[in-house]
């Protein structure tokens, strides 16, 4: 049965209606027209839907609605917007670190998680934080380039 | 009368200035253009190209694309088409609208054309002081002719906007999550629907509790139509949720695929309806009789999905007698003939918006899931449904990239040249896609219209003719200076997987061979592949990039491997008259085999935006490496095996190489796409970084670890 849920997204609070189980992906999307995470498979192996759910990066396709209660989520719109972008997205956009960007928003999130947890990433250690997000366009190297250049500004910024 | 003058482009067949370029109230130009975005930046490089011509800044300028209402026809956004039909169409319109505004200015301000100086639309003379902006001219009436062309376009060393590396205008909302895409269009009370797809391609149903589904919790409607089950719910997991029952209750009778993936290339061979036909040939009798040694092989290659990050989607809805879609198809116009002959509907009544979508690589579910949306929009009443495919839907049933044969033979003389050459191919044809047609079509390009109770016949295979760039003999003859050339193309009928349109269509396979080829004759001759190739080679473009990539990768001949990687070389001129690329991989074999440096050379002539060409470049050779070592669809004689990442993996973030990108600008060259260089020689170079690493000669892609621990046995 549908039930009323509270969750705090960015920051606020919001309350939704919907079968506890449903897909935080789908809440986010649609109840709260949160756009920015997008369907990609559904299956939690593509990363097109990545969210940080109390600052871990995790595929809100696979996280059941009932599980991120009481959980602090940030979406990309969450990180900055287009008037006042956070680093990341400034340094993606500076880098032109995209091709069809379908994937963009998953792999912004995923470097906010490492810098988060590792301001100084090596090549390798960006590589492998970014490992579970597909991108198909093959704007690998300078989405790289992006996080890099995102931790060195925040390093900057200091 | 006199037949139209032919304009250049797309002007041709959209000759109203018009249609391409409209001066605002608010200070604004709107620049039409049938070309859509598709990842690979082109509607920054129209906005480059008029706002170039027109002499106004880049923020002045406002792009609508792909629209049946809106925008003119320019066809597909395919094939690296899109600079050299769509740009040159605007740049034209452009250099006119621009000689009528500053003509007319001329007058207003009483001042000779020859003196007049034009800033970002404002037009004056040396004293500023007289001055008239091009929205204070009737621009209305001035543009409301049809273009005659006449007029030069800038030089190109006069370019100030075009040749920079401008940012995407696109860009900074994909990076902000701001809503972009069709999959993130809302319009009011839009309802959710999946399709609920048979088991494998010509599967009967044989049962089906509809009833059951409906009462599911949302469900707002369940169509069966023959073969087609569709599900439409309130909310998106209750949609979801649908499907999965359905799929569950649906029983099928399914009918077996015709080979097996061991068995396919065979299969596809030994068709008996096979059509012959020469491509090409080139004889020289007496070259030909000075070959001593002759050498064949046979190189395949397996169907290849287009793989889309972002299943396909499409919105439609229905209000009275007109139905408007939104869908990320690569040709709005050809999608809407498709769709007016499925429902059997007036063109005029039918109105399709391109909305960006996931990239799509060329011909993949974006089309079907239109027609999706549609029937179910209709089954909900008219209503605005959303229909995204599941994940398995994409990979089960989009059209992929036909599995190929491509046969080399050649002979060499005693000195090592190449005195006769001939290639043979085996293939579907390479297109499937909906196309625009003068009189009504009983046939479909579309999937579910060939599943409905009074199904409507699949389109056949089209393969575009040699003159445009050929489908599946595209590359297959060469540019190679050889005096003996004979090329024949087998083409397949039937289609025991679904096949259509992939980035390179059937240069994927025949430069695989043919580069492949080059290096074992090069070893056979005794020579350095690269020397060997310059050797064959008149081409002044083709040897400079050739020349300039084996500069920058530091080539040197006769380097010996130490059996735990290698070097590999490959070139090709995109269609034998469009983009150079020659690229050397060095390849890894520690653990797995995986490309660790790509260094290419690029000239596409006229470069339009210097970073666009640079990024395109870059994402073909990753998706090209991710065909050459990872990519097949699994199947088995029952079914598609390939439904998701797991079953169909392609390259990752920890299997990225360093790429360098090494531009040949030509400003005086006519500009040609990036977006396909790549599709040929990736994967050869692949291939002979493999050999040169191993000894190891494989000619059937994916180049997997299997098979090369099968090689070495």
């Amino acid at each position: 049965m549908p039930e009323k849920i509270t969750l705090i997204v960015n920051g606020a609070a919001h309350t939704v209606t919907a079968e506890p189980d449903t897909p935080l992906l789908y809440i986010l999307r649609n109840d709260l027209k949160l756009k920015g995470a997008k369907f990609g498979c559904g299956l939690g192996q593509c990363g097109a839907c990545m969210v940080l759910m109390d600052g871990h990066n995790v595929m809100s396709c696979e996280v059941p609605l009932w599980s991120a209660v009481g959980k602090s989520i940030t979406t990309i719109e969450g990180l900055g917007t287009l008037q006042s972008p956070h680093a990341l997205q400034r340094a993606f956009i500076g880098e032109q670190a995209a091709q069809c960007g379908y994937c963009l928003s998953g792999v912004i999130m995923s470097s906010a998680a490492l810098l988060a947890a590792n301001p100084e990433p090596t090549l390798d250690d960006i590589k492998q934080a970014l490992t579970r997000n597909l991108c198909r366009c093959g704007t690998h190297t300078r989405m790289i380039k992006a996080v890099q250049r995102a931790a060195a500004d925040l390093k900057a910024a200091k | 009368m006199n037949a139209p003058v032919k304009l250049p482009g797309s002007l041709d067949a959209n000759r109203q200035l018009d249609q391409w370029l409209k001066f605002e109230a608010d200070g604004t130009l709107t620049v039409f253009t049938g070309k859509v975005e598709i990842g690979q930046g082109v509607v920054t490089a129209m906005a480059q190209i008029a706002a170039e011509e027109l002499d106004i800044s880049l923020a002045k300028v406002r792009m609508v694309s792909g629209d049946t209402v809106l925008t003119p026809d320019e066809g597909h956004t395919s094939g690296s088409r899109s600079i050299d039909e769509g740009g040159t169409a605007l740049r034209y319109a452009s250099a006119e609208a621009r000689d009528l505004l500053l003509r007319e200015a001329a007058k207003r301000l009483d001042i000779p054309l020859d003196k007049l100086t034009i800033e970002d639309g404002v037009v004056s003379g040396f004293d500023r002081i007289r001055r008239v902006s091009y929205w204070e001219l009737p621009h209305t009436a001035l543009l409301a002719r049809e273009a005659t062309a006449s007029v030069k376009p800038k030089a190109a060393s006069k370019h100030s906007i075009v040749g920079t590396a401008v940012d995407r205008l696109d860009i900074p909302f994909k990076a902000t999550g701001t809503p972009r895409y069709v999959q993130d269009i809302e319009l009011p009370g839009m309802l959710f629907g999946r399709v609920v797809r048979p088991p494998s391609y010509d599967a009967q149903l044989t049962a089906f509790d509809a009833d059951a589904i409906r009462k599911l919790p949302g469900v707002v409607a369940v169509l069966r139509d023959g073969n087609f089950i569709g599900v439409v719910a309130e909310r998106e997991e209750q949609a979801v949720k649908a499907r999965t029952a359905a799929l569950k209750a649906a029983q099928w009778k399914e009918v077996p695929i015709a080979a097996d993936e061991a068995g396919m290339h065979e299969y596809l061979r030994t068709r008996p309806d096979n059509k012959e036909t020469l491509i090409s040939e080139r004889v020289d009798a007496t070259a030909k009789a000075r070959g001593t040694r002759k050498l064949d092989a046979r190189y395949t290659k397996p169907y290849i999905a287009h793989a889309s990050i972002g299943p396909s989607c499409a919105l439609a809805r229905i209000d009275g007698e007109r139905i408007e879609v939104w869908s990320h198809s690569q040709g709005v116009y050809q999608l809407r003939y498709d769709l007016a002959t499925v429902l059997q509907m007036d063109l005029e009544k039918i109105i399709v918006h391109h909305g960006e979508g996931s990239g799509c690589y060329g011909h993949n579910g974006a089309d079907d899931v239109a027609l999706d949306a549609v029937l179910l929009s209709r089954a909900a009443g008219g209503r605005p449904v959303q229909v995204q495919w599941m994940r398995d839907d994409e990979f089960a049933w989009e059209p992929y990239s036909p599995a190929m044969t491509t046969d080399v033979h050649a002979a060499l003389d005693d000195a090592g040249n190449i005195v006769d050459w001939s290639v043979e191919v085996w293939s579907n044809g390479h297109s499937q896609r909906p196309v625009s047609i003068k009189t009504p079509s009983p046939v479909s390009s579309l999937l579910s219209a060939w599943y409905l109770e009074q199904p409507v016949t699949r389109r056949t295979q089209a393969d575009p003719p040699m003159a445009g760039g050929g489908g599946m003999a595209r590359n297959a003859p060469v540019i190679y200076a050889l005096p003996n050339e004979r090329v024949v193309a087998h083409r397949v009928e039937v289609q025991p997987l679904r096949a259509s349109a992939l980035r390179g269509l059937g240069a994927i396979s025949n430069v695989f061979a043919i580069e492949s080829f080059m290096d074992e004759l090069a070893a056979a001759a005794n020579c350095d592949p690269i020397e060997f190739r310059l050797r064959h080679m008149k081409d002044a473009r083709a040897r400079a990039v050739i020349e300039l990539a084996a500069e920058k990768a530091g080539w040197k001949p006769g380097t010996q491997s130490d059996g735990t990687s290698g070097r590999g070389f490959a070139f090709s001129q995109y269609k034998n008259g469009y983009g150079y690329m020659a690229v050397v991989i060095d390849l890894s074999l520690e653990p797995d085999p995986h490309v660790t440096r790509a260094v290419a050379a690029v000239d596409v002539g006229q470069v339009i935006n210097p970073d666009g060409v640079i990024n395109q470049s870059e994402g073909g050779i990753v998706q090209a490496i991710s065909w050459a070592l990872k990519e097949q669809v699994r199947h088995d004689r029952e079914r598609v095996l390939s439904r998701d990442w797991e079953t169909y993996p392609i390259l990752t973030f920890a299997e990225i190489p360093a790429i360098e990108i090494h531009l040949i600008d030509r400003p005086e060259e006519k500009p040609l796409g990036a977006g396909e260089i790549a599709a040929g020689p990736v994967p050869a170079a692949v291939a002979n970084a493999l050999y040169h690493a191993l000894g190891v000669r494989l000619r059937d892609l994916p180049l997997t670890r299997e098979k090369i621990a099968a090689a070495l046995v």
